[in-house]
C-alpha cells in the first residue's frame, strides 16, 4: 500500500477541518476528497478515521455504498452515456456497446492506459439531446454509434499531440 | 439590507417596475436572452451568449441591447434558444454562426430573422412569438413562474416576479394559518406519492421539539425526468422561499437542500440564490424584522437512486449509507437526527409561494376533485416536441403527446406512454383519453409519479423496456431487504432470458410470483414498486412476451437474439458499402441481378452476423431490414 505525500495529508486534514462545525460532515468530506483526487484509497480513508473519529469500516461502508466514491483511480477521460429512460428508447445503450467495443472496457472499467474510464450514467436530465455522453463534463448531444470511433480517434490524438 | 416590510415593498416596487420596463422595452432598449438550461448548455448556448456580448461590442451597438442567460425554456427539442423582448420574438436552434444575422437584422434593422422562427409542423406557418406556439398553449405555469424569464442568477429579477411576497404574507399570520392555507389548497406531494403537503407540515407543527427540519428533496432520480432539475436552474428561489415559509409553518430554524451530484448548474445557481437572499437579510436572523430566523443548507447526493426514498435521504445527510429506515416513527415525528423534520420535494416547495401569494383558492380553482393545481412533466422519447411542460391536472395524455408534443416522429405509430419512472407502468392507446392526476393512473394501473413522461413507439420492445427498469432497480437496491435484493436479481434474469429467445411460460408465472413477494415483503417503495414495470408490460403487452418466449420472435426488433439483418436483392445496388462496414466481415456478394441493376446484390451470413447495425446504417438505398 502507497504511503500518503506529506502535501496530500496535508491537503486531506484541510478537508475535514473544512467540515469540523458540521454535525455529520462524512459525506462532504469524502465528496470533497472524490473530487480533488478522482478516488478514496483505503489509506486515505484511515487518515479521515483518524480525524473525524469515525471508524474506518463506517467509511469503507459509505464509500462503496455511492457509486460517485471510487476506491481506485479514474481514467484521465471519463465518458459517460447515460442511460436514462429516454436515451435508452432512443438507442444508447448501442452507443455505449460501441464504446465497449473500441476501448475494449466494460462499463465501470478503465483502459489499460489509463485514459479513458467508461461509465454508464443514470439520467442526465438532458433528454431534449438524447442519447448523450459526456467527456470530461462536455456534453456531446444525439450520439450514434457511427459517432463513436471519431470522439475516441479525437482524444487519442489530441494525447498523442501533447505527450 | 430588506430587514422589515416596508423595506421589502420598496425593493419589490423597484424590481418590478424595472423588470416591466425591460420586458416591455420602455427603458429604450431590447433584451437579448438566452436559454441557460442544461439541455441548451450542451448545445453551447454559453458560447452563443458570449459572441452576441462580443459582437454587439464589436458592432458599436452594445447600448442597444442587453444579453442574459435565463433559465430552462422547456422546449428542450428546438435549443438553444434566443428570445427577444420587447417584441417576444422566439428563435431557435440558433447556432453561433446565426448571431451575427440576428445582430444586423433584428437588433439593429428590427425585421424578425425568418429563417430562424419555428415552424408549426400541423400547419406549416411560421410563429415568432412564444405564445402562440402550440407547445406552450395549453400549459398553465406555476411550478415554473418565473423560469425562462428572469436571470436566475439576479434576486432583483426574481423580486420583480413577485418572490418574497407570499414569505411577507406568511409572515403577518399566525403558523396554523399559514398551514390551513396550504391545507385549504389541495397541494399533494410532487415527487410522487401524493401526500397532502398541508397534512405533512401539520404533524410536524403538532410535535413539541427545541429543534425541527425543512428538507428539499432534490434526488431527483428517475430516468427520463428534469423538472426539479429546470426549476432549480431557472428560479431557485422560489424552491427557497417555500422552504422558508415551511420552516415558519413548522417552527424549524434550518432547512437542507440535498441535490443530486449529476446536477451542477442547478447546485451552482442554487448557491448563488442562497448567498443573495443572505446578503439581503431574506435569510438568517429575524427576517423581515420578525423574530423568525431561519437558514438554508446545502448537501449533495452522490449517485444512489435510492437516496430520493425520505428516509434513505435523512441518512444520507447524517452521513450514512442511504438506506430506508423503517416508518412509523415518519420523519415529522422523529426525522433528520431524531429531530422533527418535512420533507418536501423541489417542484411542491415551488408551489407554495404561489399558493400564499395567491391563495389557496386560485391555486385549487385549477385540477381535478383530488388533484389541485398543475404538474410539471419532462416529455421525452418518441415524441416530436421533447421538454418541459405544465400542465392542469386533468389534462388528458393525448393532450399531452399530440397538442403539446406535437406527435410521434417519422410517422411512426405511438406504442406505449411510460409514467413514473422505474415505479411506474406503460399505458396503451386506449387510455390516451384519460385525464392525467394522482389517483386516475394509479386506478389505470401506472402512476403519475415525479412527473417523468416516455413516449414509445413500434419501434421499442415491451420485453426490453422491462429489462431495462429491473437492471436499474437490481442495481439500485440498497440491499437492506433481502425480498428486493434477491428478487430484483431473480427478476431481471428471467427477463434476460426471455430477451435471449430461451424463456419458458412457466417463467411468466414466476415472475408474477416473484413480482407479488417483492412487492409485499419490502420496506421502502423502490422494493414496493419495483415490479410495476413488469406488471403493466405484462397486462398490456402479454402477446409481445409470448411472441419470443413461443415463437422466438421479438416484433419489435430490438432483441438481438431474436432478430436478423436482412439485404432485399431487389433493392440492393451492389455497391458494396455493407460489406465494406462490417466489422464481422460476414456479407458477401451473390450472383443475383436484379432487374434495373447494374451490380450483383449482396447478402449477409446470419450465422456470423454479431447485429451490429453498421451495415444498415451505411446503405444509402435503404435495401436493409432487420425481421
Amino acid at each position: 500500500m502507497n504511503r500518503l505525500s506529506d502535501a496530500a495529508v496535508a491537503k486531506i486534514e484541510g478537508i475535514c477541518e473544512r467540515y469540523k462545525d458540521e454535525k455529520t460532515p462524512l459525506m462532504m468530506i469524502l465528496s470533497d476528497i472524490q473530487n480533488e483526487y478522482g478516488y478514496i484509497p483505503l489509506e486515505v480513508q484511515e487518515l479521515v478515521s483518524k480525524k473525524t473519529g469515525i471508524s474506518v469500516a463506517e467509511i469503507y461502508g459509505v464509500v462503496t455504498f455511492y457509486s460517485f466514491f471510487s476506491l481506485t483511480p479514474k481514467g484521465k477521460y471519463v465518458i459517460g452515456c447515460c442511460l436514462g429512460t429516454a436515451c435508452y428508447v432512443k438507442g444508447a445503450q448501442q452507443v455505449i456497446d460501441k464504446f465497449s467495443e473500441i476501448l475494449e472496457i466494460k462499463p465501470g472499467e478503465t483502459s489499460k492506459d489509463g485514459l479513458f474510464t467508461l461509465d454508464a450514467l443514470r439520467c442526465i436530465g438532458a433528454c431534449g439531446i438524447a442519447p448523450a455522453v459526456t467527456i470530461n463534463g462536455k456534453v456531446y448531444p444525439k450520439m450514434t454509434p457511427s459517432q463513436v470511433a471519431e470522439v475516441v480517434k479525437n482524444y487519442k490524438e489530441k494525447e498523442a499531440a501533447t505527450a | 439590507m430588506i430587514n422589515s416590510i416596508d423595506k421589502l415593498n420598496e425593493n419589490i416596487a423597484a424590481c418590478t417596475k424595472c423588470l416591466d420596463d425591460k420586458l416591455a422595452g420602455n427603458d429604450g432598449k431590447r433584451h437579448i436572452v438566452l436559454c441557460g438550461g442544461t439541455g441548451c448548455l450542451s448545445s453551447n448556448s454559453k458560447e452563443i451568449t458570449e459572441k452576441f456580448i462580443e459582437l454587439l461590442e464589436a458592432k458599436g451597438v452594445a447600448d442597444k441591447a442587453t444579453v442574459n442567460q435565463v433559465g430552462c425554456f422547456g422546449f428542450c427539442s428546438q435549443g438553444p434558444f434566443v428570445k427577444i423582448y420587447p417584441e417576444d420574438t422566439l428563435y431557435r436552434l440558433v447556432q453561433i454562426d446565426d448571431v451575427e444575422e440576428i445582430i444586423d437584422k433584428d437588433i439593429i434593422n428590427g425585421e424578425v430573422v425568418e429563417r430562424l422562427l419555428y415552424v408549426e409542423p400541423s400547419t406549416g406557418e411560421k410563429v415568432s412569438k412564444q405564445e402562440d406556439i402550440n407547445f406552450y398553449k395549453k400549459q398553465h405555469r406555476v411550478a415554473l413562474h418565473g423560469c425562462g424569464v428572469i436571470n436566475p442568477e439576479d434576486i432583483n429579477e426574481a423580486l420583480g416576479m413577485g418572490a418574497f411576497q407570499g414569505l411577507k404574507r406568511a409572515l403577518g399570520m399566525d403558523r396554523q394559518a399559514v398551514i390551513d392555507e396550504v391545507l385549504a389548497s389541495g397541494i399533494r406531494g410532487r415527487g410522487g406519492a401524493g401526500f397532502p403537503s398541508g397534512r405533512k407540515w401539520q404533524f410536524a407543527y403538532n410535535v413539541e421539539s427545541d429543534e425541527k427540519y425543512v428538507v428539499c428533496n432534490g434526488d431527483e432520480g428517475d430516468p427520463g425526468a428534469f423538472m426539479d432539475r429546470s426549476i432549480l436552474e431557472g428560479n431557485p428561489l422560489a424552491v427557497i422561499e417555500g422552504m422558508v415559509i415551511a420552516g415558519y409553518a413548522i417552527g424549524a430554524q434550518n432547512g437542507y437542500f440535498y441535490v443530486r451530484a449529476e446536477y451542477p448548474i442547478a447546485v451552482n445557481r442554487l448557491k448563488i440564490a442562497i448567498k443573495q437572499a443572505e446578503e439581503l437579510g431574506l435569510l438568517g436572523d429575524n427576517i423581515l424584522g420578525t423574530d423568525f430566523s431561519f437558514r438554508c443548507h446545502l448537501r449533495l447526493g452522490a449517485g444512489a437512486f435510492v437516496c430520493g426514498e425520505e428516509t434513505a435521504l435523512l441518512n444520507s445527510i447524517e452521513g450514512k449509507r442511504g438506506m430506508p429506515r423503517p416508518r412509523p416513527p415518519f420523519p415529522a415525528v422523529k426525522g433528520l437526527w431524531g429531530k422533527p423534520t418535512i420533507i418536501n420535494n423541489v417542484e411542491t416547495l415551488a408551489c407554495i409561494p404561489y399558493i400564499l401569494r395567491e391563495g389557496a383558492e386560485k391555486f385549487a380553482s385549477v385540477g381535478t376533485e383530488k388533484s389541485k393545481g398543475t404538474k410539471v412533466f419532462a416529455l421525452g422519447g418518441k415524441v416530436n416536441n421533447v421538454g418541459l411542460v405544465e400542465v392542469p391536472m386533468g389534462t388528458t395524455l393525448r393532450e399531452l403527446i399530440y397538442d403539446i408534443g406535437g406527435g410521434i416522429p417519422n410517422g411512426k405509430k405511438f406504442k406505449a406512454i411510460q409514467t413514473g419512472g422505474p415505479s411506474g407502468g406503460c399505458l396503451t392507446e386506449e387510455f390516451l383519453d384519460e385525464p392525467i392526476d394522482f389517483d386516475n393512473l394509479v386506478a389505470k394501473g401506472s402512476m403519475m409519479g415525479s412527473g417523468g413522461a416516455i413516449v414509445m413507439d413500434e419501434d421499442n420492445c415491451m420485453v426490453d423496456v422491462a429489462k431495462f427498469y429491473m437492471e436499474f432497480i437490481c442495481d439500485e437496491s440498497c440491499g437492506k431487504c433481502s425480498p428486493c435484493r434477491i428478487g430484483t436479481k431473480r427478476m431481471l434474469e428471467i427477463l434476460t432470458k426471455i430477451t435471449e429467445g430461451t424463456g419458458t411460460m412457466e417463467d411468466l408465472d414466476a415472475l408474477d410470483e416473484l413480482a407479488k413477494t417483492v412487492k409485499a415483503n419490502s420496506l421502502c417503495a423502490l422494493g414496493q414498486t419495483a415490479a410495476n414495470p413488469i406488471n403493466s408490460t405484462l397486462a398490456h403487452f402479454r402477446d409481445e412476451y409470448i411472441a419470443h418466449i413461443v415463437d422466438k420472435k421479438c416484433p419489435a426488433h430490438v432483441c438481438k437474439n431474436l432478430m436478423e439483418y436482412h439485404i432485399d436483392p431487389e433493392k440492393c445496388i451492389g455497391c458494396g458499402l455493407c460489406a465494406k462496414n462490417c466489422p464481422a466481415s460476414c456479407i458477401t456478394r451473390t450472383d443475383y441481378i436484379a432487374p434495373g441493376h447494374k451490380l450483383a446484390s449482396f447478402e449477409i451470413n446470419a450465422a456470423e452476423c454479431v447485429k451490429c447495425g453498421s451495415c444498415m446504417s451505411a446503405c444509402r438505398v435503404h435495401a436493409i431490414s432487420k425481421q
